[in-house]
């Protein structure tokens, strides 16, 4: 049942340490604030699930947060590398961080099998590549009826599901619009969740008859956030901003800069700093 | 003296083999850059279809991620990734997927995971993504890639997606029905599977670049067709769309 909160109080009841925590978003709606939160709260021992870590997981890792990640693509998408995530893999810094790599086919079976209550996700994938190799939980299963082969890995289960959307209403009925990823089945697969939003209104706006909508009974905290997913994009609210992706490349590539840049924008700040980015890009817009 | 980069061809050189019904899966950067320049050149009804989960997406300004809002706007629909992995792709609905990657041997293989042992990479790489099942979902794949000794290899450090295996059969021996990589763009040259062997040999070289610079870049004794053709130079109006397309994404992104 959703509980309309503040961020600390959102994170503080649902993110302990040594969960696994899945902080989703595909390049849209990407939980920037709460997982600068997670971060303030000094959460450690963490097992992180993204289909696409970009700068949250990078900022999470470098922090010291993570213990464990499970995904299917860590970069910094149209710049490069995530320097925190690398450093992690290749050097051990700041400690080492285990890994489960999956496809994308995968992780968003693995999602959608785990909201809809299943053990185990089964696609046709995972077909002659080395990943089944370095991942023991890919298998494969036979087709009763076919005998067709085909992949089966676990369905993910999260202790937390971690999602920024636009919109709430004041039961804490969640709207999702735009780019949608994982968001909806990571929020129904997860025991607890956290949903940031730009706004909570009075009324959900008048939407198209299938508009994507998460009932209040299946979420936990609602907060509302406004400019919770800068640099990522709000549709309808601000856009994405490229230049910062762009800028993370520099901030992140040296352990100095990056704990520099972290105790200024996050450490030192709360989740009121985000407020700036909705109200000039809304400004803009108007 | 050419008037264009050789990464100009080779954005162009791929456009080309692009077709006005053709079902496009695309990647970010050249994929992405040939598709749309298809897409506002001879190919205005090619459809392109982003793992975001946007169809029929129809961009003014190059996305820098794969789920920028611009590709929402634009998308006659956008679904979510469960069903754009599940229905459209795993269902059989693309024609042509778009790959590229860090390390590519001759069969096609390629590696996007790591450079170095797995377990202590020299180098991490962002890795698969939907590299698996694209590679073995889509009727049929070309990839994009630029050539040089460290990414054209004998042998990959990882295998994350397949392309021809090791050749022959073996790709269809997997249980794989689609045909793999059909054209190999590079910008020096196009490649294309040998009919038996599937190795990819060379079957038209770009205007102005010899034999011995395509065997330089590669990682092992390149083989060419019977008949080699050169590849047409790009067209002004190629030249000028293309560049239009890249000035408008630079100002829309120094701008966000």
């Amino acid at each position: 049942m959703a509980r309309i909160t503040s961020l600390s109080e959102a994170i503080a009841g649902t993110v302990n340490d040594g969960d696994t925590v899945a902080l989703e978003g595909f390049t849209h709606l990407i939980p920037h604030a709460a997982c600068h939160e997670i971060i303030r709260q000094g959460r450690k021992e963490l097992t992180l699930v993204r289909m696409t870590p970009d700068l949250v997981y990078d900022q999470m890792i470098g922090m010291g947060c993570v213990k464990k990640l499970v995904f299917s693509w860590g970069g910094n998408p149209g710049v490069g590398s995530l320097h925190r995530f690398r450093d992690a893999v290749e050097n051990g810094w700041p400690h080492k961080l285990e890994i489960e790599e999956h496809s994308h086919a995968a992780m968003a079976n693995a999602y959608e099998a785990g909201a809809s209550g299943l053990p185990c996700a089964i696609f046709r994938g995972y077909i002659g590549g080395d990943l089944p190799k370095v991942n023991a939980k890919i298998k494969r299963v036979t087709c009763p009826f076919t005998g067709e082969e085909l992949a089966a890995i676990p369905s993910h289960r999260p202790d937390v599901a971690v999602i920024h959307a636009q919109r709430a209403d004041r039961a804490g009925n969640v709207m999702i619009e735009g780019v949608l990823g994982v968001q909806k089945e990571a929020v129904l697969a997860s025991k607890r969740s956290v949903v940031t939003v730009e706004e909570i209104v009075d009324e959900l706006p008048e939407r198209s008859l299938n508009a994507v909508v998460l009932p209040h009974w299946t979420v936990g905290h609602v907060v509302e956030v406004p400019g919770g997913a800068f640099p990522s994009y709000a549709q309808g609210y601000y856009p994405r901003n490229n230049s910062f992706y762009k800028a993370w490349d520099d901030i992140a590539k040296d352990r100095d800069s990056f704990h520099a840049w972290m105790k200024t924008n996050v450490l030192d700040k709360g989740p009121d700093a985000f407020a700036q980015y909705a109200r000039k890009h809304k400004a803009a817009a108007e | 003296m050419a008037n264009y980069k050789p990464t100009e061809m080779m954005t162009i050189a791929a456009a080309r083999l692009l077709k006005n019904d053709d079902i496009c899966f695309v990647g970010i950067g050249q994929p992405s850059a040939a598709c749309n320049l298809a897409r506002l050149t001879h190919a205005p009804d090619i459809t392109l279809i982003y793992e975001s989960g946007t169809l029929a997406t129809k961009p003014t300004v190059l996305p820098l991620s794969i789920g920028d809002g611009e590709l929402c706007d634009t998308a006659l629909t956008t679904v979510s990734v469960p069903e754009m992995f599940r229905y459209w792709l795993q269902g059989g609905r693309i024609k042509v997927g778009f790959l590229g990657g860090a390390q590519i041997d001759k069969f096609a293989n390629l590696n996007t995971t790591v450079v170095g042992p797995y377990d202590k990479p020299k180098v991490r790489l962002p890795g698969g993504g939907g590299a698996p099942e694209i590679a073995t979902s889509c009727g049929e794949i070309f990839i994009i890639m630029a050539q040089g000794k460290r990414s054209f290899v004998d042998k990959l450090d990882f295998v994350t997606s397949i392309g021809h295996v090791s050749g022959g059969d073996s790709r269809q021996k997997l249980g794989v029905k689609t045909k793999g990589p059909t054209k190999l763009i590079t910008d020096l040259a196009i490649f294309a599977p040998d009919p038996q062997t599937k190795e990819m040999i060379v079957v038209s070289i770009h205007p102005g670049v010899t034999r011995e610079q395509v065997q330089e870049n590669t990682g092992w004794p390149v083989k060419f067709a019977v008949k080699v053709d050169e590849t047409p130079a790009p067209t002004a109006r190629e030249l000028e769309v293309l560049r239009e397309l890249h000035a408008r994404t630079n100002r829309a992104h120094a701008a966000a």
